[in-house]
């Protein structure tokens, strides 16, 4: 039972950073039909950026804050010059553009950063708490807390903004927007912003866990998609619910079946998906049209 | 005369001969001629992409699990089974296709993003296994692979190995061709244009699909093979994700669907990390960056938009 | 015996009736068309004869044979060919070659016989090239062989796929809208094409809003409303029922019909 429950702890700790990821996917997949392959890089910017500006002697907070609003810059660099410009192009030619932009980002980041393996110091000390038989990390707190913090923010903000909801709006049929006078590259701009975000604040929550390289990205992606899918594509308590889903199959299989395999669960999930049901949990938007 | 020049078959498997019997001759050293062969091992497997992506307009995100397949074929083959290394090529060429045509005919099913993501799914099972199956496959290290024999000749030697990845590509590129200009082709480029009609004119788009993934990756797979003799290592690098996008990129940059256009973009993408020795550090940003750039402004790739250019100025 | 004979065909679309309960026969060498307002269920119920929706009741047969549900793929060996309201050309092939595709099914290779470039091959390309010419030349298209169909004009891309649907030698061929979106000459041209094509003795079944061609080319039209039939019979006829006229025609309309017939 106490092992049980530990694999829980762990499974929703990594889950809710695959969640956030699935959320930053869903928010602009829902606003420009692109699948955004960068996704998980605003991770690695978020945690590296952290780690290198702290020791750089920045505080914690001040650091974490300027590898966020890096990370969204990059976000937004991302939207102007490599989705603006292919406007139109297949949805192929999108994903191969985003992993264009991936591969880049991470080429810089080799250079501005370096390939080592880095960590962040728990953000409230490291003795873990006693629960239940098992124990928890405060820095698992942290993250989930975190998660949860970024989830309902979101939720208000598109809900309960004007802003947010012209985002739905977008969301709903880009045309319509325009034609009520909503500045849909603002819009799309904004959700490639705010995702970036997203993507960072996981990763600086995380990184005292999970450690953090330049090469972090493409994995979390990789897994946050597959959550996304999961749960539906464009559907944002579908991306939460996939990816704590994925972060609990990837642990309790690692730990009861077997842990080299432990990545392959989240590509297993996506191809039963895709082939079975395609529209995941909860619906997606509609499939591509036969 | 030159436009027909320009499209006949016959004149680019000439064309491409040529170069090839030329390459040695003002290569300067025997290193020139491991890079060039390796330029031809490459161009063998992304010719059989283009003839997926190109042809029959399918994506494969995860194509460098058939090339992982037929290197780890021809290392495991006489390590652990005690086949000669030309059989173990020829049957993982042929493991390959069946894995193929097993995982294809669900996967063909779905279309645009969703089979790119399937494609890349199985693609990074593969290399997970190749991964850690480290008893069979040596686990991240790789594993050492036995010199290719050929009817009791072992190949050794940059010279060698240049003429037999020649005339693997030499082979590939002839069935290529031939495709392109026969009923089977015609229909794999109408199911590209649209499913609805070919199917409208009696094509059975899901064999042909199926055709097209099996080829590619019999391609793939043979490519592995050769590369991992070569080398005389395989490891699971060479089935990896970022090798299935190398593989993408190579017929990108050098244009779908177009043979040339397969051995230019092999060119640009292994050239590509020598000219860089010194920048060794700066080759994933270029490689993003020339993804990004290729994809954004010049989609239909180099070969392409230089023969229609050609085309134009000539008509 | 009819060629076509659709029997009390339906389909509803997550509760919707698309089609509810339509039937009718073609003769060989007949033009039949279907007329009826927008979402009447027209290319609907073209969809149901032609394999690419599975009716949820009713049955299809084509020459006796039922071929209900039939994949679109397996129609056309049967003797069944379609054009697509939104042209399905094969843009980044050349007009002659996307009539070779038409004979697809008439053509003798095999994969490994093309992959290797057989002498096989070539003759069998020498065939479909000479019989594709011949095609484009019935619709008159001759002189566009080599030109890329992505660069031809709507009109001219509307008679290269029926050249196409021409190619598989169909006892049956389905036209939907053909003349949508041409103008007046190409519509003669169109029309003096449809009669010649039905008089080798193959049934026409159009979907047209055109009614001036319509009424003039027609042996039999179908009028649908609301997925159900509303009226059947020769031009005339239906050009004088009162529900036709209230529903579809309209004033205006009647009176292009009447302009047709004289």
């Amino acid at each position: 039972m106490a092992e049980f429950l530990q694999l829980v702890f762990s499974g929703l700790t990594v889950g809710a950073v695959y969640a956030l990821v699935a959320l930053g996917f869903t928010l602009i997949y829902n606003a420009s039909d692109v699948i955004n392959f960068a996704q998980g890089d605003f991770v690695m910017i978020g945690g590296m950026g952290t780690v290198f500006l702290t020791a750089a002697g920045l505080a914690l907070p001040v650091a974490a804050f300027i590898a966020i609003v890096a990370a969204v810059m990059v976000g937004l660099a991302l939207h102007r010059f490599a989705i603006q410009p292919a406007r139109g192009a297949s949805p192929v030619a999108l994903i191969m553009i985003t992993i264009g932009a991936s591969i880049f980002i991470r080429g810089v980041a080799q250079i501005v950063f370096d390939k080592q393996f880095h960590s962040l110091p728990a953000f409230s000390g490291s003795d873990p708490i006693h629960l239940g038989g098992a124990t928890i990390l405060p820095q698992s707190l942290w993250v989930m807390g975190g998660a949860l913090v970024v989830v309902a923010g979101l939720y208000a903000f598109l809900e309960h903004t004007l802003l947010g909801k012209a985002v739905l709006a977008t969301a709903a049929n880009r045309l319509a927007a325009r034609l009520v006078g909503i500045n849909v590259t603002v819009i799309l701009a904004l959700a490639f912003g705010v995702s970036a975000a997203i993507g960072a604040v996981a990763g600086i929550l995380v990184t005292p866990i999970t450690l953090t390289r330049f090469d972090v990205g493409t994995l979390f992606a990789l897994k946050g998609f597959a959550a996304a899918m999961l749960g539906g594509m464009g559907n944002p308590l579908g991306a939460v619910v996939g990816g704590l889903l994925i972060g609990l199959l990837e642990t309790f299989g690692a730990g009861y079946l077997s842990s080299t395999y432990k990545d392959a669960v989240a590509f297993v999930a996506i191809l039963l998906v895709l082939l079975f049901m395609p529209r995941g949990l909860f619906g997606g938007r509609s499939v591509e049209r036969v | 005369m030159l436009v027909a020049l320009l499209r006949s078959r016959l004149a680019a498997l000439l064309l491409l001969a040529a170069i090839m019997a030329l390459f040695p001759l003002i290569a300067p050293s025997a290193f020139y001629l491991r890079v060039a062969a390796l330029v031809w091992i490459f161009a063998l497997a992304a010719l059989g992409l283009t003839i997926l992506m190109g042809y029959a307009g399918q994506v494969s995100l995860g194509h460098a699990g058939f090339l992982g397949l037929g290197a780890y074929g021809v290392a495991i083959g006489p390590a652990h089974l005690g086949l000669p290394p030309l059989l173990s090529l020829v049957l993982a060429a042929a493991l390959a296709g069946l894995i193929a045509y097993l995982v294809g005919r669900p996967i063909l099913r779905l279309k645009g993003y969703y089979l790119a993501i399937a494609t890349l799914g199985f693609g990074m099972i593969l290399a997970l296994v190749f991964n850690s199956e480290s008893a069979v496959t040596g686990g991240p290290d790789g594993m050492a692979v036995a010199r290719m024999t050929v009817l009791g000749w072992r190949i050794t030697g940059a010279l060698n190995w240049y003429w037999v990845s020649a005339g693997a590509l030499l082979v590939g590129a002839w069935l290529a061709l031939n495709l392109q200009a026969s009923p089977s082709g015609r229909a794999l480029r109408a199911l590209h244009d649209s499913e609805v009609a070919a199917a409208g004119v009696g094509v059975n788009v899901a064999a042909k699909k199926l055709s097209a993934f099996v080829i590619g990756a019999v391609y793939a797979a043979f490519a592995g093979g050769l590369l991992a003799s070569l080398n005389g290592l395989i490891t699971p690098e060479a089935s990896s994700f970022m090798q299935s996008i190398e593989l993408v990129a190579m017929v990108i940059i050098g244009g779908l669907g177009s043979v040339f256009g397969a051995v230019v973009g092999a060119a640009f993408l292994v050239v590509l990390p020598q000219a860089l020795t010194a920048f060794q550090e700066y080759e994933q940003a270029v490689l993003g960056l020339l993804i990004m750039v290729f994809m954004i402004f010049l989609p239909d790739g180099i070969v392409p938009t230089i023969r229609r250019w050609l085309l134009e100025r000539l008509s | 015996m009819s060629v076509l004979e659709v029997s009390d065909i339906g389909i509803s679309f997550g509760g919707l009736v698309a089609v509810d309960g339509v039937s009718f026969a073609v003769e060989p060498g007949e033009v039949f068309s279907i007329i009826g307002p927008n979402g009447a269920g027209k290319t609907t119920l073209f969809n149901l004869v032609t394999g690419i929706y599975r009716p949820q009741r009713g049955s299809v047969a084509l020459d006796g044979e039922t071929i209900t549900g039939l994949s679109p793929y397996l129609l056309v060996r049967r003797g069944m060919a379609r054009t697509f309201q939104n042209l399905q050309i094969f843009f980044r092939m050349t007009a002659l070659e996307n009539v070779m595709v038409g004979c697809h099914l008439a053509e003798r290779s095999s994969l490994l016989a093309d992959l290797l470039g057989l002498p096989s091959v070539s003759r069998q390309n020498r065939i479909t090239r000479t019989a594709a010419l011949a095609l484009l030349e019935r619709v008159g298209l001759a002189a566009y062989a080599d030109r890329p169909a992505g660069s031809l004009s709507y009109g001219v891309l509307k008679r290269l796929e029926i050249a196409r649907a021409l190619a598989a030698n169909p006892r049956l061929l389905l036209l939907d809208e053909p003349a949508a979106g041409c103008n007046a000459v190409e519509t003669e041209t169109l029309d003096a094409l449809i009669c010649a094509i039905a008089r080798d003795g193959v049934a026409v079944v159009l979907i047209e809003h055109d009614m001036k061609l319509v009424m003039k080319i027609s042996n039999r039209v179908l009028v649908l409303a609301q997925g159900r039939r509303l009226a059947e019979g020769p031009p005339q006829s239906v050009r004088n029922d009162p529900a036709v006229i209230a529903a579809y025609l309209g004033d205006h309309g009647s009176r292009e019909a009447d302009r047709a017939q004289h």
